[in-house]
């Protein structure tokens, strides 16, 4: 599949509120998602988040900008765009609270009028890598949150859409359940579904997308690849050296581009903080190199809290 | 992408209701409870009704049979209307919780999955009542049987429930711009049960201008009385009226579909 999947243009949505000034919830967004990308569409609360996905799904009229999803125009075309894409809200079921979760994929089959070969297809599909066989006959009410998620994700997919929409999918849930739906969302990604994520949990963004668009009041302040974000955002980074014989401190003191080092392990072990602006992680290992016998080297980079937090910081 | 076939679509909406009515049956006698209940609701009016004629013998020019066979077509129409749309009155949640932006993520109307999934099958105690007290008067009331009364005898609880449907639809639309506007929606669709089973003239001329043709309740069950009796309008009111409910139902529908199309868009221009 290729092409462009979402396409806004200065898209604005102000919220008039009584007796305050409008809330202009979104500022002018410009973004473009093709076909097999997955974007990490992050910020804090309040951001204008949940307001761009309302736009883009036809829930919410834009009251400023283009908006087209699937080369359509989601408010005017709402139906025809639904059976291309998918939604899943973290917070609210798309599910039959009192049936059987096989019972509302039935309901959501006629509904997406999904041939019964494929349907029955996708379903052992999701049934496999979500393991939800057990859960199947079970009304939705009794599921477990995380079990919950794995039938929304399901419900979500039946029809077989370009484009997955995630609203805070993994809020609330434990670490394996967490894990299992990305490295799910993984998969679907790498086999062509383009993805869009709102989280607040950055690992989601870290396992899941190479792109991250971070927005705050309304505006996008940051939109590009995941690791050149790293780069360019983050502060320090720390080369990890295992030495072959205990060295004191001073013997890697002085380097070009080193803030710190800190020992460990009784000389054994000696973290050096840099800067990526003022010297390069090659650079900087080779001249550890020449003064003492290295064992083993790691370069950790910086976690993705930390760009974002330097983010906000910098444009708050 | 055009949209599916309309036979899809009406399959997906059966398979909606059908879902619904499981989900009812599952307790059956807590069902049962319910239906009797609906059905003695609806007797207990026609109790007050009956105590009034011990005392009179017309009521605003017509006789005891005659209010009956209103009262039964109103009845059956506000029982099949209420058992449809009549769940419309949970919209407020539907707009609170955002159980209706998930409606609006599927290919289907917003309306149609709002009423199928919600059809009250309970009602069907207040409509078996209505059908009793309309089959009992259309046999003691003097009707001089022809072949449009006997399609009208049939079709008028049917026209009647479209016409009341398009009202609660358009009364409950209220709620998107008023999220507590159900009080209001209320005093519109359950007045209308109350205002539908009697003549119109007991009513003041206020009132008949308000629920009987703004709210166009006096074709609901006054006016096909009137054809199905032969009978000339005690208020004067043109006899062409009698056998134009179809025609008003058909426009009720229209409107509702427009105020509905209308609410929707300002929901969708609003948020929630």
């Amino acid at each position: 599949m290729t092409g462009r999947v979402i396409e806004t243009d200065g898209l604005v949505r102000v919220f008039r509120q009584r007796r305050r000034p409008d809330f202009r919830a979104v500022d002018g967004i410009s973004l473009r998602v093709d076909a097999g990308e997955a974007v990490g569409y992050i910020g804090p609360n309040g951001a204008g988040k949940s307001t761009t996905i309302k736009m883009l799904t036809g829930i919410l009229v834009p009251t400023a900008g283009t908006v087209r999803v699937c080369g359509l125009d989601p408010v005017r075309q709402r139906r025809a765009l639904s059976r291309r894409l998918g939604v899943v809200f973290g917070q609210r079921s798309q599910l039959w609270w009192d049936l059987p979760l096989r019972a509302s994929f039935e309901l959501l089959r006629a509904i997406h009028q999904v041939p019964p070969a494929a349907y029955r297809e996708r379903l052992a599909h999701h049934v496999e890598l979500l393991d939800l066989a057990p859960l199947l006959d079970l009304p939705v009410r009794q599921l477990s949150l995380g079990q919950r998620m794995r039938g929304e994700v399901t419900a979500a997919l039946l029809h077989a859409p370009e484009l997955l929409v995630l609203d805070e999918p993994t809020i609330g849930l434990d670490l394996v359940s967490k894990e299992r739906l990305r490295r799910f969302l993984a998969d679907l990604n790498a086999a062509g579904t383009t993805l869009l994520l709102t989280t607040h949990d950055l690992p989601d963004v870290e396992r899941l997308c190479r792109r991250l668009v971070v927005v705050d009041h309304g505006h996008v302040l940051v939109d590009g690849p995941l690791d050149e974000l790293r780069r360019r955002f983050s502060g320090t980074r720390e080369l990890v050296v295992e030495l072959g014989a205990p060295a004191p401190a001073d013997r890697l003191a002085g380097l070009a581009g080193v803030d710190s080092v800190r020992v460990e392990a009784g000389g054994l072990r000696q973290r050096l903080t840099f800067r990526s602006d003022s010297t390069s992680a090659t650079a900087l290992i080779a001249a550890v190199a020449e003064r003492v016998t290295v064992r083993d080297l790691a370069v950790a980079e910086p976690a993705i809290e930390d760009v974002v937090r330097q983010l906000y910081g910098e444009h708050g | 992408m055009a949209d599916a076939p309309v036979r899809a679509r009406l399959a997906a909406y059966r398979r909606l209701a059908g879902a619904a009515v499981r989900a009812q049956l599952a307790y059956p006698g807590s069902f049962a409870l319910q239906c009797v209940g609906q059905a003695l609701a609806q007797a207990g009016d026609l109790v007050a009704v009956l105590v009034l004629f011990g005392h009179i013998t017309a009521m605003a020019g017509f006789a005891t049979h005659e209010v009956l066979l209103m009262y039964g077509i109103a009845g059956i129409a506000f029982g099949l209307a209420d058992g449809v749309v009549g769940q419309l009155d949970g919209l407020p949640t539907y707009i609170r919780t955002g159980a209706l932006d998930a409606l609006l993520l599927r290919p289907l109307s917003a309306l149609g999955q709002l009423c199928a999934s919600d059809i009250a099958l309970r009602r069907l105690g207040r409509i078996a009542t209505g059908l009793v007290v309309l089959v009992y008067a259309l046999v003691e009331a003097d009707i001089t049987w022809t072949a449009p009364r006997i399609v009208l005898a049939v079709t008028a609880p049917l026209t009647g429930a479209v016409v009341l449907s398009a009202v609660w639809v358009v009364a409950c639309s209220v709620c998107f711009w008023v999220v507590e506007g159900r009080e209001l929606a209320n005093s519109v669709t359950y007045g209308s049960s109350m205002f539908t089973a009697y003549p119109l003239g007991v009513f003041g001329p206020w009132l008949r201008r308000l629920m009987g043709f703004a709210v166009p309740g006096a074709f609901v069950a006054y006016f096909p009385t009137l054809a199905l009796l032969g009978k000339p309008d005690p208020l004067g009111l043109p006899a062409l009226l009698q056998w134009s409910s179809p025609v008003v139902a058909a426009l009720a529908v229209l409107v509702a579909g427009g105020v509905w199309r209308l609410a929707l868009r300002h929901y969708q221009g609003t948020g929630s």
